[in-house]
């Protein structure tokens, strides 16, 4: 089976590109983060990744996640915990975390590619540091300082992991129907009774605490999104001194048996069985959700690099496959003896589809990467405000446009092994079924899509919608000025991409407070195509850099020309199904709406 | 007790290296290039036997081009205390190396001279020995176990027909093989504070080492592919295939 190597090259050009890190370690927030640095810490994430998360993938998938119903324990697959214990002394889950608290500070440009390589390597052990960043950042964002002195150095190392504990049975997408109970106690704790499900990591046997956050209902909280508060609840309670006291009343009761992930335990939680589990509110009560939503920004952002590394991992096993795999005579030379299928031009076509989209979405990430580091880091205010609008903008077109290609690139890696994609023992069919939960977790495609063409459009007036569209008119104007011919087309094609966006957007603007249904039909298309072509922006930036430098005589030629080459099948072949996209969100409702509920 | 430990940059591993249209070399131009992985053995023995108490100070040291401070900073991330960049464009030879090694020796004055046995581009397997002879100093090559105890160490060796132990009275020089150990991951906290650590750039005239090649190559050529298999009808026909066609028996 074809191993895992990480794109390191890929990943500096692109840093190099469209995260410019002498800009970035010019600001003292940031001042760590210089490219050297950089760039050894990306290799040294890479061999980890290459040399101790790949080999554990395939084996982890088989084996799978244990429970045992004797004592609630979970046992994770062979050699996770040694890789878990080498990851955290490597410094790997404190590299995004302040360095207040134990971390290294490291710029989200960064974090983007070295997530990305943990996922490709293996999604399943990747989720545990990203929940845990993710439980770190709602304490970062709203605990007290007491909270923070108890759990954060041990989350920020990675002694103790963290959870999420949003979802409910009867409450999914849907989180103002949250159920469990908050009961006040007389000393200012509270004890928390209800279940949760799809808990990833719940339960697990890397460390000695796992430190639950909680989504619940105090007694009197009012209805809806906002009676909801957010509690710590520790698997044990910790002293005062630090030391673990006694075990809390929240069991891992079950896990799920899933269509992938199978390394990672997706666990049901029960809480309070034994007369309540202790739990500590995080910021004010009643603001639980909001408090979720910032954190939510980072996991979102975070899903979406879960959707461009297993996409990754899916091409590089169908390009080793179809350059092994002999069959058929090229059908130019129908008189010569059999070639590798990569010859074939079908096999071309989708090992580009699946490359093209991968590059597109890791530069839009990079970039939407470097958006956060400026938001949170540029000294004047107006450049953190735009960049943060930039961000919000892009979260939910990252999200959803990465993940929903991720579907469509591991399904070509199936593909391009043909029957032998099909059965197990090739790897390719594990990475469709682990790429399968993207689109859904952390708010499915839809719930993205609406945040999208609601909250992030529709209630802004199109301000920053409408400023990216003038920054993309500026870009191709600029594009189309090149000398090379490939880029020349890119920025016509991009053009075209970026009248189809101003389009759709006019539609959802002039349509969303009258009919408001007929957006909502069209916002998934409407991710597709902010996808696309934002993808495709940033993809034309490395390719103009790339040119760039191959005219100043750059001796790296094939990998420049390969990114031009690749911008070219992309603008070619994705950009009119961005234009197609358009259609639907402008001409589409009606044929989506029309049919009686009934009739299904 | 100081450690020295040369280190050198070579194309990564995992790169499938191509040999120059030309036939004078191999392309290493747009390559990953890493410290050669005997070296990285090296510089983890030291580190070791500096957490063990008995080295105080490990000073890493590499010849070559202005680049091969990306492998001395790498050293320093698994644990060396300083780095020194012997900076050349000239192709260095393994004597030219041995000569270099040994002006920083004479500067330097370590006990222990802890190198990789071979470097994985050129396979020469000749520096450290060929220093142990310019200082004089007791080699012991192909380390598998390395204890230090006073002024003593006591080497485990890979040889052909097994293990065979040697002591040696300090200063001496010890070559590491696949075996001696592990190395770790450097950890990412480490890496930045490599870069704090001190890296002293000097020249080989410096050191008042003349390092102009004194072998040529001539062709650089790929090994030959390999041929098809065939099947024989019968053991005669294997037999004489092997004695007429393969001439081994």
């Amino acid at each position: 089976m074809s191993s895992y190597h990480a794109p390191t090259k890929e990943f500096k050009f692109l840093l190099e590109t469209l995260a410019p890190l002498k800009d970035l370690a010019a600001l003292p927030h940031f001042a760590e983060a210089t490219p050297d640095t950089v760039f050894a810490i990306i290799d040294e994430s890479a061999k980890f990744a290459n040399e101790v998360l790949d080999p554990l993938n395939w084996s982890g998938d088989q084996e799978g996640a244990k429970h045992n119903p004797a004592d609630c324990s979970v046992s994770t697959p062979k050699g996770f915990k040694a890789a878990y214990d080498a990851y955290c002394a490597m410094g790997g889950a404190a590299l995004p975390m302040p360095e207040e608290f134990g971390g290294l500070g490291m710029p989200r440009s960064l974090i983007t590619l070295t997530d990305e390589m943990v996922h490709s390597s293996n999604m399943s052990f990747g989720l545990l540091p990203m929940l845990t960043q993710g439980a770190i950042e709602a304490l970062l964002l709203a605990g007290s300082d007491e909270l923070k002195a108890t759990y954060l150095e041990k989350m920020v190392s990675g002694e103790w992991t963290g959870t999420m504990n949003l979802t409910e049975p009867q409450a999914g997408s849907d989180l103002a129907l949250v159920k469990t109970r908050a009961e006040p106690q007389p000393d200012g704790t509270f004890k928390i009774f209800g279940t949760k499900i799809f808990i990833t990591f719940g339960e697990h046997d890397f460390t000695d605490n796992i430190i639950h956050l909680v989504l619940a209902r105090l007694p009197d909280a009012p209805e809806g999104v906002k009676g909801i508060s957010l509690f710590i609840v520790p698997k044990f309670l910790v002293n005062k001194d630090g030391s673990l006291g006694a075990r809390n009343d929240a069991k891992c009761v079950s896990i799920e048996h899933k269509l992938g992930i199978h390394g990672s335990p997706t666990c049901v939680m029960q809480f309070g069985d034994d007369g309540g589990a202790t739990g500590y509110v995080v910021g004010e009560v009643n603001r639980g959700l909001e408090y979720m939503f910032v954190m939510m920004n980072l996991a979102r952002f975070g899903v979406g690099l879960q959707g461009i590394g297993i996409a990754e991992r899916a091409y590089q096993r169908a390009v080793a496959f179809a350059r092994e795999r002999v069959q058929s005579r090229d059908v130019g030379a129908p008189k010569n003896p059999s070639v590798p299928i990569i010859r074939h031009p079908d096999v071309r076509r989708m090992l580009l589809r699946m490359r093209s989209q991968i590059e597109a979405a890791r530069a839009l990430a990079v970039a939407t990467g470097y958006a956060f580091d400026l938001a949170e880091a540029h000294p004047d205010a107006d450049v953190r405000k735009a960049n943060k609008a930039f961000v919000d903008l892009m979260i939910p077109v990252h999200k959803g446009w990465a993940t929903e290609m991720a579907q469509d690139v591991t399904y070509q890696g199936i593909q391009v092994h043909g029957g032998m994609g099909f059965v197990e023992e090739t790897g390719a069919a594990q990475h469709y079924r682990d790429a399968r939960i993207t689109t859904i977790y952390e708010g499915t495609t839809a719930i993205q899509a609406n945040d999208l063409v609601g909250r992030k459009m529709a209630r802004e007036g199109g301000v920053s919608a409408r400023a990216l569209i003038g920054t993309l008119r500026a870009f191709n104007a600029e594009l189309a000025k090149s000398d090379n011919a490939h880029l020349q087309v890119a920025a016509n094609k991009l053009a075209r991409g970026v009248d189809a966006m101003e389009r759709a957007v006019d539609f959802n603007l002039a349509h969303f407070n009258q009919n408001v249904r007929a957006c909502f039909a069209g916002s998934v298309p409407m991710v597709k195509l902010f996808g696309i072509v934002c993808g495709g922006w940033q993809l034309a930036r490395a390719a103009a850099e790339a040119h760039r430098r191959l005219v100043a005589g750059d001796a790296d030629r094939d990998f420049l020309e390969a990114k031009i080459a690749t911008l070219r099948y992309f603008v070619d072949t994705m950009i009119p199904e961005a234009v197609a996209a358009a259609e639907v969100i402008v001409d589409g409702s009606e044929g989506t709406l029309a049919l009686a509920e009934a009739a299904f | 007790m100081k450690i020295l430990v040369p280190v050198k940059r070579v194309v990564d591993y995992n790169v499938k290296v191509r040999v120059k249209p030309d036939n004078s070399g191999v392309d290493i131009a747009n390559v990953k290039m890493s410290m050669n992985p005997f070296c990285e053995i090296a510089v983890e023995e030291a580190v070791r036997l500096k957490e063990k108490g008995v080295a105080t100070e490990i000073v890493a040291v590499s010849a070559g081009v202005a680049q091969c401070q990306e492998t001395l900073r790498n050293a320093m991330a698994i644990g060396a205390d300083r780095g020194i960049l012997i900076e050349t464009d000239v192709e260095l030879q393994p004597l030219a190396v041995a000569k270099l090694l040994k002006a920083v020796v004479d500067k330097e004055q370590p006990k222990l001279v802890v190198l990789g046995k071979q470097a994985i581009d050129d396979d020469a397997n000749q520096t450290g020995q060929m220093l142990a002879a310019l200082l004089g100093w007791g080699q012991a090559t192909f380390a598998s176990k390395v204890e230090v105890a006073g002024d003593t160490a006591t080497v485990t060796r890979e040889v052909d027909g097994g293990l065979e132990t040697v002591s040696l009275k300090l200063p001496a020089i010890i070559t590491t093989d696949l075996r001696l150990n592990e190395p770790r991951y450097a950890t990412l906290p480490n890496i930045m504070k490599a870069k704090k650590k001190q890296l002293d750039n000097v020249k080989p005239a410096d050191l008042g080492v003349d390092v102009t090649p004194r072998l040529t190559t001539l062709k650089v050529e790929e090994p030959p592919k390999r041929q098809g298999g065939v099947k024989v009808a019968d053991v005669a026909a294997l037999i004489d295939k092997l004695k007429n066609e393969a001439k081994v028996i």
